[in-house]
C-alpha cells in the first residue's frame, strides 16, 4: 500500500535502513527455520527408525513394547489410546462448545457477553497439569463411585476433563461464524412464522456450519496433541481397546513416559519417540489445513 | 386469538435456551468447583516453608523454591528470546514485506506452527537445541524451545496491533522525510505497544503453566539448587507438581495440590492483567 512512497525519490537508501530491514526479514524466517527444523528432525529419525523397523510391522503389529526385551513397534495400540480419549472429550466439548457459542451469539446482550467469554476462556487458561492432577484425584474417583470397575488409570475421567479444557477452543470459534450469518437470514426465516429454534437450528447453524466443522476440527487436533492430563491420568499402558475403563496409553504420553527415563541416544527406543511424533505431526497437520481452509471459506463467504 | 397479541414462548423453546445457558454455566461452575476442591487440599500445606524451601523425599519437608525459582528463570529468559524476534518478524510481515509472495509463505507457516502440539516441539528442543547445539539439558535449550512455542502467539497479536495504527499517520512521517525505521520506531511502534504486550503476557502465562516440551528437553524433578546461569539444570513448577501427582502417597498429592495453588495464582492473574490490557485497548 505504502510501499510506492520510499520508491518515489529514489534515493540511496542509508546503510542502517537496509540492515534493519534484514533483521526483521531474518526474524520473519525464524518461524520458516522452526517449520523446517520440525520436518527434518522428526523425518531424519524416522529414516532412521525404519531401517531398523519393517514399515510393515509399524502399521500392522498390534502390540507396542518398545521398551520391553520382546520388542514390538506396531502403532495402532498408541492411535487408538489416543482416538479413544479424543473421541470422549469431542463428546463434551462439541455440544457444550456448540451451545455455548449460540448461547452467546444469539441469546446474551453485548453487556452479559462482556463477562461470559473471558469466563469461559479462563478454561483454556488453566495449565494442563492441573487438569491431570484434577482428573486422577477428583474424577477418577467420582467415577469409581457410579462404576465400581473402573481402573484408577482410565481413559475415560482424562477425556472428560480434556473435553472441559477444548470448550473454549469450539465456543470461541463457533461463536464468530455464527456471528458471521447476515442478521437478514435470522430476520426473513422469523418473519416467515418460524420459530426462534428452528431458526437457529435449521437457518444459522446451516449457514455457519464451515466455521463450526472448522472449529471442531481443531478442537479433536488439541485432543489429539494435548499431553500432560493423558500421560498423568490415563495410564501408561499401550493396548489395543475402546474400553474407556482400563488402563491406556496415548502418543503423546509414551512421548513423555520415554523422555523421563534415561533413553540413550541412538537407540531404537530415543527413535521410537520420533516416529510417534511425526505420526502425531502428520494427524494435527492434516487437521489444522483441513480446519484453516474451511475457515477461510465462511470468512470469505461474509 | 388471544395470543395473538402476546407472543407465547413454546416449551420447545425455553428448554433450548435452558440447555443453552447451561451449557455456558456448567463448564465454568464445574471448573470452579474442582479448582476450590484443589486450593481446599493444598491449603493446608501452603505456608512460607512450602515457598522457601527445597524437595525432599519427606512430603512434609518438601518446598518449591527451585523450581519456582527455575520457572521464574526460564519464563523471563523465554521472552528476552522471544518477544524481539515476535515483534521484529510481525514489523517485516506488516510493514516491510506487505503481501509479498515471501510474506504469504511465512503466514502460512505461523497459522501452521500455531497449531503443533507442544510436544512436536520438545522433540525439535531435544533434537537441535539439546543434542545438535550440544546446550544439554539447560536452562538455555529450555528457553529456546519455549520460545519458538509463544511465538505464534506474541507474532499474531502484534500484527493485528500493528493493524490498528492508522495508514494516515503512517504517510504523514514518511511525507516528512522520514525514513521507513524511524517511521515505524516512532510512529507505529508507540501505538502497537499495549497490544504487543498482551500478547507478550499471554504467551508469559502460556510458558509458565506448560510442560510436556520441558520433560522431553530435560527439566529435572528433583533438583536441589538454584539455577545459577543459563548453562544450569533447572526445574519448573509444573514439572515438579506432575512430579509429586505421579508418586502414590496421599502426602505428595497434598504438596501437588499445594503447588497447583501457587502455579494457578501466577498463571491466572498474568491472564486478568492481559485481559484489562485488552479490554482497555477495544476502548480506546
Amino acid at each position: 500500500m505504502e510501499r510506492d512512497a520510499s520508491s518515489l525519490g529514489r534515493v540511496e537508501r542509508p546503510l542502517a535502513e537496509r540492515v534493519i530491514e534484514a533483521l526483521l526479514r531474518l526474524a520473519a524466517l525464524v518461524s520458516v527455520a522452526t517449520t523446517a527444523a520440525i520436518v527434518l528432525t522428526l523425518g531424519l529419525e524416522s529414516a532412521s527408525f525404519f531401517s531398523e523397523v519393517a514399515p510393515g510391522d509399524f502399521l500392522f503389529d498390534t502390540q507396542w513394547t518398545p521398551l520391553f526385551a520382546q520388542r514390538h513397534f506396531g502403532i495402532w495400540p498408541l492411535v487408538c489410546g489416543t482416538v479413544l480419549t479424543s473421541f470422549i472429550a469431542m463428546a463434551v466439548a462439541v455440544p457444550f462448545g456448540l451451545l455455548a457459542a449460540i448461547q452467546m451469539s444469539e441469546f446474551s446482550s453485548a453487556r452479559v457477553r462482556f463477562w461470559l467469554k473471558p469466563s469461559v476462556e479462563v478454561l483454556a487458561g488453566v495449565p494442563t497439569v492441573v487438569y491431570g492432577y484434577v482428573a486422577l484425584i477428583f474424577v477418577t474417583p467420582v467415577l469409581q463411585a457410579v462404576v465400581p470397575s473402573i481402573g484408577a488409570f482410565n481413559a475415560l475421567a482424562p477425556g472428560l476433563v480434556m473435553g472441559l479444557m477444548i470448550v473454549p477452543t469450539i465456543a470461541s470459534l463457533s461463536e464468530d461464524a455464527i456471528r458471521a450469518v447476515p442478521v437478514s437470514l435470522r430476520e426473513a426465516s422469523l418473519g416467515l412464522g418460524v420459530g426462534r429454534v428452528s431458526t437457529i437450528v435449521r437457518v444459522v447453524l446451516p449457514s455457519a456450519f464451515s466455521g463450526i466443522a472448522a472449529s471442531v476440527i481443531l478442537g479433536i487436533s488439541r485432543a489429539v496433541g494435548e499431553t500432560m492430563i493423558v500421560a498423568i491420568a490415563a495410564g501408561q499402558q499401550p493396548r489395543l481397546t475402546l474400553d474407556p475403563t482400563v488402563p491406556i496409553a496415548t502418543m503423546t504420553a509414551f512421548i513423555v513416559q520415554v523422555s523421563m527415563g534415561d533413553t540413550p541416544h541412538g537407540t531404537l527406543a530415543y527413535r521410537s519417540i520420533f516416529v510417534v511424533g511425526a505420526a502425531l505431526f502428520l494427524m494435527t497437520f492434516g487437521m489444522n489445513w483441513v480446519s484453516y481452509r474451511l475457515a477461510r471459506r465462511y470468512r470469505r463467504l461474509t | 386469538m388471544m395470543e395473538m397479541r402476546r407472543r407465547r414462548v413454546p416449551l420447545g423453546e425455553i428448554v433450548f435456551r435452558a440447555l443453552c445457558l447451561g451449557a455456558v454455566v456448567l463448564p465454568v461452575v464445574s471448573l470452579l468447583a474442582l479448582l476450590l476442591s484443589v486450593a481446599a487440599e493444598g491449603v493446608g500445606r501452603l505456608d512460607a516453608d512450602f515457598v522457601m524451601r527445597f524437595p525432599s523425599r519427606i512430603a512434609s519437608q518438601a518446598g518449591i523454591l527451585p523450581a519456582l525459582a527455575g520457572s521464574i528463570a526460564l519464563v523471563l529468559l523465554t521472552m528476552l528470546i522471544a518477544v524481539p524476534v515476535s515483534v521484529g518478524s510481525a514489523l517485516y510481515l506488516e510493514e516491510y514485506g506487505n503481501r509479498g509472495r515471501f510474506a504469504g509463505v511465512i503466514e502460512v507457516n505461523i497459522t501452521n506452527l500455531a497449531g503443533v502440539p507442544s510436544v512436536i516441539y520438545g522433540l525439535l528442543g531435544l533434537e537441535i537445541f539439546v543434542r545438535f547445539l550440544s546446550l544439554g539439558q539447560s536452562l538455555l535449550a529450555g528457553a529456546l524451545t519455549l520460545s519458538l512455542l509463544v511465538m505464534p502467539v506474541i507474532i499474531t497479536a502484534s500484527r493485528e496491533s500493528i493493524r490498528t495504527v492508522p495508514n494516515a499517520l503512517r504517510e504523514a512521517a514518511l511525507g516528512m522525510g522520514a525514513t521507513r525505521w524511524s517511521m515505524v520506531r516512532s510512529v507505529v511502534l508507540p501505538m502497537a505497544a499495549p497490544g504487543m504486550i498482551t500478547g507478550s503476557i499471554l504467551a508469559l502465562s502460556r510458558a509458565f503453566g506448560e510442560s510436556a516440551p520441558l520433560i522431553i528437553v530435560g527439566a529435572a524433578t528433583f533438583i536441589t539448587f538454584l539455577p545459577n546461569g543459563v548453562m544450569s539444570a533447572y526445574s519448573t513448577l509444573p514439572i515438579q507438581i506432575f512430579n509429586w501427582v505421579s508418586r502414590p502417597q496421599e502426602a505428595f498429592q497434598a504438596n501437588a495440590a499445594a503447588g497447583i495453588v501457587v502455579l494457578l495464582a501466577a498463571v491466572l492473574c498474568l491472564n486478568a492483567v492481559a485481559l484489562l490490557l485488552r479490554h482497555r485497548l477495544q476502548r480506546r
